[in-house]
Order: structure tokens, then sequence, then C-alpha cells
């Protein structure tokens, strides 16, 4: 018992360190996509060394929606303005990044890791587990995404790691059906006959013979699930079921500033729309290079 | 053609009952429906009466019983607050979304057709790279956000437009593009890319042979073909949208379907949720349908393939 599961991670690790070869890491990166997920990470990882000020406690002695510091009425001491408890958007904004990467990460994992082995399942062994997987995916994908995760979010209530979980949930249908795909033509191929002839285990075929050839469409779709799962926590945040205040987040920065954008406070409302932006755009850019490059025959379109 | 009518509307049909028992399974799966509507501090003998009023207090499979029963029979619940049937509410709303959705899928279309026809035409081009930047746009700015920042420069500083609510055109402008946004840039891909696959096939090679000028070819052969698959996305977009524009509507204050389903959420009006959200996936898995079946009478490889 002990045994297979020491196989099943050897098998896991060395799948992981075939996929990073196939990146070739380190020659033609994509520089624009990485100029700004590059930063983004760190920011988010080194948020409480880089924030100036605590994001939840309002700036002592600083009044409530002072401009950015340019702006008149502006000062350096809050350089991005200040928000409707006098707390500095700026430090709001680098741990909101925090919340951005976390949960675009681990949901897209969550998703990803769902979407992938139920995909592989209903491939594989296929007939009624394949039925029974392939009629829930049909149901899952009619509802719209964000409509789902509302619903979902509404019923099990605010929290980060809820978000995680449902955001998961509602992504990873996409994934299994792909992946089915992938795995009804794979397994037909010489390799994985030929591994079955040799006596060895469903299990074992999955994940030595199988994983490895649906890694690629993993990470593509991967890679493209982050920006939406993005989106999609700011929507919840901004909705007001999602990451629950006073915890800084994108999405409800947004939702705070809303009602001050008819008296022109712009900056409320600019400032978390752009990072928002810029990193979903880097996510997409860098994911059409990963396309292109697992996919050679990509290339040409 | 009748066997592949059955065999795809008895998909629908599973279909629809796995969304249900989703449905019912999550409202009930995360504890007592009853301390999530119940306001602070309520008594456990109210608690208790409401339990009985809306039959929670019956077992299970009884309780899935008179939720698939209410979906049969069209009326998806009573709202607990506006004491309606969930139906009457939804069908309330759906001419306003459906004012809002028709206008958005036109403006997907004068964003997104014309732009993904030029840059299957010229690939490569200026145009193309123009084409690929609105494409990249649509999927990273989210609609929402937009609609903040054209309120923040149509409404605010320029004084141009209402911030929100519903009246003449002026009302509807930023909702629509701030919703089609997205749509826009999923039906240029697609214009693109059925485009280009039309203009390599055999007969657009035999028209441009005949000598027919290249407006004619285009216009005329190649778009009336890769129009099929837009038209068909339009369609499916379109009842998403009607479904699925919740934050559009509560920035613009647009009484929609999105609206209704906001309102249930902090209402805490869970049949109105369950049900916004079961008519949503009626209308969805009904539309995918009947696009099955139209493309099935269209070409008979579909219908024979299993």
């Amino acid at each position: 018992m002990s045994t297979s599961i020491i196989q099943s991670t050897k098998s896991a690790a060395r799948t992981l360190s075939y996929a990073l070869n196939r990146f070739r890491v380190g020659r033609d990166l994509p520089l624009l996509p990485l100029a700004i997920l590059v930063p983004f990470v760190l920011i988010a990882v080194f948020a409480n060394v880089i924030a100036p000020y605590d994001p939840i406690e309002p700036i002592p002695g600083a009044k409530v929606f002072e401009p950015p510091f340019w702006a008149p009425g502006g000062s350096v001491r809050a350089l991005l303005g200040t928000d409707y408890q006098s707390r500095d958007v700026l430090s709001r904004l680098i741990f909101g990044a925090r919340v951005s990467l976390i949960v675009g990460v681990t949901g897209t994992i969550v998703a990803g890791g769902i979407g992938t082995a139920l995909g592989m399942l209903a491939g594989y062994i296929g007939g009624w587990v394949d039925q029974a997987i392939m009629r829930v995916t049909d149901a899952w994908l009619a509802l719209p995404a964000i409509v789902f995760a509302i619903f979902l979010a509404t019923m099990v209530g605010p929290s980060m790691w809820n978000i995680i979980v449902i955001l998961g949930l509602v992504y990873w249908t996409r994934y299994a059906r792909v992946i089915r795909g992938e795995v009804l033509s794979l397994r037909e191929r010489e390799f994985v006959k030929l591994a079955e002839i040799a006596g060895a285990s469903r299990t074992r075929v999955i994940l030595r013979h199988i994983l490895p050839n649906v890694m690629n469409s993993t990470m593509v779709l991967a890679s493209l699930t982050i920006g939406v799962v993005i989106i999609a926590e700011a929507s919840l945040s901004f909705l007001g079921v999602g990451v629950p205040p006073p915890q800084p987040a994108w999405g409800s920065m947004l939702a705070d500033g809303r009602s001050m954008l008819m008296v022109g406070d712009w900056w409320l409302t600019i400032f978390p729309g752009l990072g928002i932006l810029l990193v979903v755009l880097a996510t997409q850019l860098f994911g059409d290079w990963l396309r292109i490059r697992l996919d050679p025959q990509q290339r040409n379109l | 053609m009748g066997q592949f009518m059955i065999r795809r509307t008895l998909y629908a049909v599973v279909t629809l009952f796995i969304l249900s028992l989703t449905i019912f399974t999550v409202v009930r799966l995360t504890g007592d429906p009853v301390t999530l509507m119940a306001e602070p501090g309520a008594q456990e003998a109210d608690l208790a009466r409401v339990r009985a009023e809306w039959g929670l207090d019956q077992p299970w499979p009884i309780q899935y019983a008179a939720f698939v029963a209410n979906v049969v029979t069209g009326e998806l619940g009573q709202s607990f607050n506006y004491e309606m049937p969930v139906s009457t509410l939804y069908f309330q709303r759906l001419p306003n979304s459906l004012e809002l959705a028709l206008t958005a899928t036109l403006i997907s279309f004068l964003i997104g057709i014309p732009a993904g026809i030029l840059s299957a035409v010229r690939v490569n081009s200026v145009w193309d790279h123009v084409g690929k930047t609105i494409a990249l746009l649509g999927l990273s700015i989210p609609g929402f956000w937009l609609g903040l920042v054209m309120i923040l420069v149509f409404s605010v500083w320029l004084e141009w437009l209402p911030t929100s609510g519903q009246g003449d055109w002026r009302n509807l402008v930023m909702p629509a593009v701030a919703l089609g946004w997205y749509f826009a840039a999923s039906l240029l891909r697609l214009t693109r890319s059925s485009m280009l696959e039309v203009l390599n096939s055999e007969y657009i090679k035999l028209a441009r042979l005949k000598g027919l000028p290249a407006f004619a070819v285009i216009a005329v052969h190649a778009f009336k073909n890769a129009l099929i698959p837009v038209l068909t996305l339009a369609g499916i977009n379109l009842v998403v949208m009607l479904n699925a524009a919740v934050i559009i509507e509560v920035i613009f204050a647009w009484p929609g379907i999105g609206r209704l389903l906001y309102e249930g959420i902090f209402q805490r009006d869970f049949p109105l949720v369950q049900g916004v959200v079961m008519e949503a996936g009626i209308m969805i898995v009904l539309i995918n349908l009947i696009v099955d079946i139209l493309y099935a009478y269209i070409d008979p490889r579909i219908r024979l393939t299993k």
C-alpha cells in the first residue's frame, strides 16, 4: 500500500520535471507578461514588507477620501489616496494583490485537479463512469459560471477559502471535457495497450502513461483559467459574497468606491480595476505563449 | 432525425434532473436555509413554524419531490419576500433583461463581426493586430469595471448620460456596452476563425478562379457560410446575458433578472435564489437543445454520428 503511494509520488515528480523541461525555462521568455506577473507575485508575497500602512486600520491623522498625491488636496503621506475609513489605498491594493494571487492560483489548482482527474477517469474507464461524470459536467456547464458561483457563495457564506473551493467547483467542468476527449484517443495508442498487456494496474496506467500526456493541455487550460478566476473572485467580492471585509480585495475595493463615483472620487475605482486588468491581461498573454510553446501545431494560427 | 431528437431530448432531461438535484442539495447541504433567512435573535418556535410552512421539516426525498413538482408546474416555488411564485417575478423582469441583452448583442455584433472579418481577410495586417488586441482586452477588462469607468467619464465628468435606471436609449447605452464587451471579443475570435476556415475551402478557391471580385467572394460566398457558427454563438450568448448580467444590472440599477437574483441574495430569500438559478439553467439547456436540433436538421452528418 505505502509502496504504491511512493510510486505514484515518484511518478508525479517525474511528470512535473518532464513538464518543466518542456517549457525550456530560460529560452525566449514572453517579456511583457513576465514584466507584469513577476512584480505582481513579488508584491503579493511581500505585501507586509512593502505596504506603507496597515491595510485595515485608518492612517492616523489622515482625512477620508484624500486624493492621490499629485491631485489638489493630496499628500505624499497617502500616495494613492485614502478610502472612506481614511485607510491607505496603496496598502490595500498591495494586500489585495495577495488575495487575487492566492485565489487565482489555488482556485485554478482545485479546478484543474478535479477536472483533470475526472476527465481521465471518464475517458480511460468509460462505461457508466464516463456517462455519470459527463452528465454532471453537462449539467454544471449549463449554468452561467458567474450565476453558479454567486449561488454557491450565497449558500456557503463568504470567506476566502470558501471562494477558492467554489471557483474550483465552478470551473473544473472545462478541464473534464477537454481531458476526456484527449484520453479517448490516448487509450487506443500502442504504449497504453502495451502497458495494459504488461499487467499495469489502472491506477498505474493513468498516473504513469495518461497523466504525463494530458499535462500540456491541463497547463494551457490552467494558464487561461487563472485570469477568469481572478475576475470571478473580484465579481463575487464586488457583490459582497466574496472575500469578506475588512480584508482588502480588489473587488470589494471597487464596491467601496462605487458610492463615491458620483462625486468624482475616481482613484477608488480606477486603481483596483487597473490591477485586475493588468494581471488578467498578463495571464492571457502568458497562456497564449504557453499554448504555442507546448503545441507546435498551433504556431501557424 | 426522429431518433436523434429523442436522444437529445432525453439528454436534456437528464441534464435538468442533475441540475435540479445539484441546486436542491446545495441549498440544504450547508445547513438549515431557515437560519440563513431568519432575523438575528429569532425564537426557536418561530423557526420551527417557518420550517413547517416551507415544508423543510419533511424528509429530503419528499422535499425534493415538492421542488420538482414546483419546477414542472412552472411556478418554481414561492418567493419568501414577495409572496409570489418565482416564475411570475422572473417573467416580470424578463422584458427588461431582454431589452438590455438584445442591445448588448447588437453592440457585440457591431464590434465583433466587422473586426473579425477584417482580421481574417488580412491576416497579420494592422487590422489583424487591432482585432487581436480587442479580443485580448475583451477577456481582460472586467465588464463591470468598464461600466464603472463609463459612469465616471460619461455621467460624472462629461454629464452626457444618466448614471442608472431605466428610460430612453441614453439609459441603455452604458449597460449594454459593459455587457456586450466580453461577448464582442468572443464573437470576434469566432468570426475570424470561421472566416479563415471558409476562405480556405475549395468552393471559395473556385469562386476566385472564376474571376469574381474579392468583395463578392468575401461578402457573398464566404460570409454567408461563416455566419452560421457566429449566429449560433450569438443566440446562446443572448440567453446567457439574459440570466448572467447580475453585476451590470446592479451597477446600473437595471430592473432585470440579474438584479432579481441579487435582491434574493440580500433579502436571504432562498426560494427566490434557487428558483432563478433553476430557471436560468432550464433556459440554457433549452437553447442548447434547439441549436443541436437545428444543426442536425441542416447537416445530416451530425444526426447520423453518435
